[in-house]
């Protein structure tokens, strides 16, 4: 069966596209910070990526079909080390997502989202009807719920939102009556004000008012998206040149190589910059979802369109806030942002689609 | 080929595992990738918005954002004493402005607590620029001379997220001599007023410039004001510079001026004046070069440096003693005695006496049915004994000899009456009265009783310290008056007087006054040794005296001291005219001349031997004015030394 599994069936269209945005991603970041503290992040995040290339590799080669029967242990071992990082874990930017030492910190929920991915394929691919029924929805809405709580508490509301897409795009996918998820709909909208009074932080009630109306708040929250969306708007049709934006240059924008390098990017290479990377990141998705259309089975399947949702979910948000059509939620921006666990994990996904890639001829 | 055929037997294969098929999501697969593509449309669409659609309005804030407008202030000129010694230096400090471009009025309240300021009168400031319409990028001063914590309460709080109007800017600030040594003379700087703005002497200026307010710094503002320059510098979101883009206006530094002060004689005539009320003016005759100029009591200029509180201006506008008027050229007195010399003059001149003329003192004399008193009994007086002993009972009877109209002339042409033209501003005129004087400004007759008063110095005649010594000065050195002046270049001289004087008529006039001092007159007290001093003391009743003198006015109705003197009588250098207010007698005023004529004559000497050693300078005079330390003049002046 190894005969299959050569180098020339390995996706290699979707490794020169995710290459490329990588590539412009450093080149942001070397822009954002060339003359800050964080002038060495570019050469950091080249380390990560090569060290993301590795994990590809080594995630290709483990059959997922042994991965998927891994799914308890993994799944196990996600809890407990979410309680250890809660618990124990090193405190960060007022939150506790990273564990590790002081010079390499990983953040534990970003790896979380591989083994959501295979348990959320798992737990569909083992049902024994066509229907989605009300209990299953329970079942795996538990699930996947007791490490995104978990992930809420550290508190990183963001990235415990994308394991929603997850779920939700799996769901769809396995078939839901329509009844059902209207009733979703409207338990979501009558639980969401409760939820928005007595769940959220302060600080996160604040993005959310500010996305509605940055003005009312140009100080806080809001003051982040108006610095964005004057990068953007400054950036024009062709951009202001590569370490020539102000707003990137000048720290009028947050974090320009984490959270808003696509601002930062979108300011010193406009819009036709924008167009260039917002295509190699759709043509990475739709050669994932091409890659889920030629699965071997359903659980590949299943493992390639929750990769897509999931990466989709992470490209809309980021994206979505730097032009003030999405809230600040402080998720990164997959392949692009300056970071490591993010930088590993993405890779491991696309390592995971080129999994069941490769194993589409065989069963 | 072969993969394809491959795939096929496989999927027959494994037929019987319906379970595992995945063509049954297909449909929801392609309902994804429009998802996809409707998902891309609404961020691209998002960026359309803003970087096709109208990007000018992001990149204008984007420039709102990141570049500021910094003024360039250009320092103002020093100021020297006649050697070339730094009289008035510069400080740098650290000013506060608003940058206008992003003020926000609510941040007004945060910052003057920040800052203690008061809040109100922030706002009116930040109102005034508005509405005066100063330029949008001419940034409004808040603070002079921030203190370490202020500094840091700004670098803190300068960032794009709080305030990002603040900005701080090095500005050299004025540094005055300690203990209001040349205050007056000097003058001080500040920031033009609303009221200024308004008049036509200022109307050039702009909002907030600092100029010159009184004294020099005011007279000669364009000479030491320089041309404030302007460049724009890129700015990160903490306010930090990142780069300059442009110097718009370079700063042209003001230029430095000499005066004609001299900084020893300055330090020693301040001393003489300590803790009195009163003036000193020393000057050169032959030039009309300022040599000294003292008013008391002083402030201390430094107080208006930056911006004045208050609570110091209400101090010093409240103080009975009138701290900020120079006496030296806004006194007008009553001359007293040392009004004689000129009428001495007046009365050889017109012919009206010789110097045989001869009276008998009694102790007074009756003119037009009223009694006219002398301090003394002096017996039998001829000119050059009436001008020694200074008795009224002579000068009475050469005024009743003369018209009004005569001594006047006499008075205006050694300069009184009228001013002197100094370069520094609110000079006084004095007043010499006449016929024409008293209808002008009573409408009335002269009455010849008048001119009685007139010819002691009293009366409505009236006279500043440096007219007096203008004056005499000129008169000394046989009838030319040259305009006293404070610069040594650049002044706006007029031309010399030339009196038509007899110089016999002055020689005899000189011969009394060296009489004052040498020949055991009123004015022995300003004998120096080795130097022929001459001079005439004057004790002046206040204008007002006779009307108040019913009523109690304490301290401030005690007469009036004068002296003047000249020396060296045969080539007259130096003319000093003194007035000590509440000094009781001519006699305690002399002791003044004296200090600041020995310290001139010492210098000299000194300069002349410049080998010698000034180990040990000539021990003070008994009854010296000046305490020991004062011999070392110069060290008292060190607050400004080059």
């Amino acid at each position: 069966m190894s005969a299959y599994r050569s180098v020339r069936d390995f996706d290699w269209l979707m490794l020169v596209l995710a290459s490329a945005i990588c590539a412009l991603g450093v080149l942001q970041i070397f822009s954002a910070t060339h003359d800050t503290h964080y002038s060495d992040a570019w050469w950091k995040q080249v380390i990560w990526i090569l060290a993301g290339f590795v994990a590809m590799w080594i995630t290709t080669l483990v059959d997922y079909h042994t991965l998927l029967g891994q799914v308890p242990i993994l799944y196990g071992l996600s809890v407990t080390t979410l309680i250890a990082t809660y618990v124990l874990g090193m405190s960060a930017f007022g939150s506790r997502r990273w564990i590790g030492t002081t010079s390499y910190h990983l953040q534990v929920s970003e790896f979380v989202k591989l083994v959501i991915v295979l348990l959320v394929a798992r737990y569909l691919t083992e049902l024994k009807t066509d229907q989605f029924e009300l209990i299953d929805l329970l079942k795996l809405g538990g699930l996947v719920g007791v490490p995104m709580l978990l992930v809420m508490l550290q508190p990183d509301l963001g990235t415990a939102l994308t394991f929603l897409p997850i779920m939700v795009g799996g769901i769809f996918l396995a078939g839901m009556r329509w009844q059902y998820a209207a009733a979703i709909v409207v338990v979501v909208a009558l639980v969401m004000p409760v939820a928005y009074f007595v769940v959220l932080k302060d600080y996160q009630r604040a993005r959310v008012v500010s996305f509605l109306d940055p003005s009312q708040d140009p100080k806080g929250s809001g003051y982040q998206v108006i610095q964005s969306k004057i990068a953007v708007g400054a950036g024009a049709l062709w951009g202001r040149g590569v370490t020539k934006g102000t707003q990137t240059q000048g720290r009028f924008l947050p974090v320009p190589h984490k959270d808003f390098i696509f601002s930062a990017f979108a300011e010193e290479h406009g819009f036709v910059g924008v167009i260039v990377v917002l295509g190699l990141y759709f043509l990475l998705l739709m050669q994932i979802v091409q890659n889920a259309q030629t699965a071997p089975d359903r659980s590949g399947m299943y493992i390639c369109m929750g990769i897509a949702a999931l990466l989709l979910f992470h490209v809309l948000v980021n994206v979505g806030m730097v032009v003030g059509r999405m809230p600040v939620t402080g998720i990164p921006l997959p392949l692009m942002s300056s970071g490591g666990s993010n930088a590993l994990a993405v890779f491991m996904l696309l390592g995971l689609v080129n999994n069941v890639r490769l194993r589409r001829f065989v069963n | 080929m072969k993969l394809h055929a491959d795939r096929e037997e496989h999927r027959l294969s494994v037929s019987g595992l319906l379970r595992d098929d995945t063509t049954f999501a297909s449909g929801k697969i392609a309902f994804f990738q429009y998802v996809t593509v409707g998902v891309f449309l609404f961020l691209i669409t998002g960026f359309w918005e803003l970087q096709v659609r109208n990007p000018e309005v992001y990149q204008e804030r984007a420039m709102q954002n990141s570049i500021k407008a910094i003024p360039v202030l250009a320092p103002r000129g020093k100021i020297l004493d006649r050697d070339g010694r730094v009289i008035v230096d510069n400080h740098s400090s650290f000013s506060l402005f608003l940058s206008r471009e992003n003020l926000k009025m609510e941040h007004l309240k945060p910052i003057a607590e920040g800052l203690n300021i008061d809040y109100d009168s922030l706002v009116a400031r930040v109102r005034r620029f508005q509405t005066r319409g100063a330029p949008q990028y001419q940034p409004i001063a808040i603070k002079e001379e921030l203190t370490p914590a202020e500094l840091a309460f700004v670098e803190s709080h300068k960032d794009a997220d709080t305030f990002p109007e603040l900005e701080v800017i090095h500005v050299q600030h004025r540094l005055y001599p300690r203990d209001g040594l040349a205050a007056h003379v000097i003058g001080y700087v500040g920031e033009v007023s609303e009221v200024e703005l308004n008049t036509p002497e200022f109307a050039r200026f702009r909002q907030g410039d600092v100029i010159g307010k009184d004294g020099i710094e005011r007279e000669y503002n364009d000479l030491l004001m320089g041309v404030d320059g302007q460049r724009r510098v890129e700015v990160d979101s903490f306010g930090n510079e990142r780069r300059v883009l442009a110097e718009d206006k370079e700063a042209v530094p003001g230029k430095s001026l000499q005066l004609t002060l001299d900084l020893d004689l300055q330090a020693v005539a301040e001393l003489t004046m300590e803790n009195r009320r009163g003036a000193v003016v020393a000057l050169d005759p032959r030039t009309g070069e300022v040599l000294a100029m003292v008013s008391r009591p002083a402030f201390d200029p430094n107080l208006f440096a930056g911006r004045i509180r208050t609570k110091d201006w209400k101090d010093l506008i409240d103080n009975p003693d009138h701290p900020l008027m120079n006496r030296a050229i806004q006194a007008q007195q009553a001359p007293g005695s040392t009004f004689k010399p000129i009428v001495a003059l007046a009365g050889l001149e017109t012919g009206a006496i010789d110097e045989n003329f001869h009276v008998n003192c009694g102790g007074g004399a009756s003119f037009y049915g009223r009694f006219f008193k002398c301090w003394s009994r002096h017996g039998g007086v001829e000119l050059h004994r009436g001008l020694v002993q200074s008795c009224d009972t002579f000068f009475y009877n050469v005024g009743n000899r003369m018209n009004i109209d005569d001594i006047a002339h006499y008075a205006e042409m050694v300069g009184y009456g009228h001013k002197t033209g100094i370069d520094l501003p609110h000079e006084a005129d004095g007043v010499v009265p006449s016929t024409k004087w008293k209808i002008r400004n009573f409408r009335e007759k002269w009455y010849p009783g008048e001119t009685i008063s007139v010819s002691i110095g009293q009366g409505a005649t009236t006279v500043t310290p440096l007219q007096m010594a203008a004056a005499i000065g000129g008169m000394a050195i046989g009838g030319v008056w040259n305009q006293p002046h404070l610069v040594r270049e650049g002044a706006r001289l007029i031309p010399a007087r030339h009196g038509e004087l007899n110089q016999e008529n002055i020689k005899k006039v000189i011969s009394g006054m060296y009489g004052v001092v040498n020949e055991g007159g009123t004015g022995v007290r300003a004998r120096l040794p080795g130097i022929n001093v001459a001079g005439k003391t004057g004790t002046a009743q206040l204008a007002s005296n006779e009307v108040l003198k019913g009523t109690k006015i304490g301290q401030t109705m005690k007469d009036n001291a004068w002296f003047v003197g000249f020396a060296p009588v045969e080539n007259p250098e130096i003319a000093v005219a003194t007035l000590f207010e509440g000094g009781q007698h001519g006699q305690l005023a002399a002791p003044i001349v004296r200090d600041v004529m020995k310290a001139y004559f010492d210098k000299k000497a000194r300069l002349a031997q410049p080998h010698e050693q000034i180990a040990s300078l000539p021990a003070p005079l008994p009854g010296s004015l000046l305490r020991p330390t004062a011999a070392v003049a110069p060290a008292r002046a060190g607050a400004s030394k080059p």
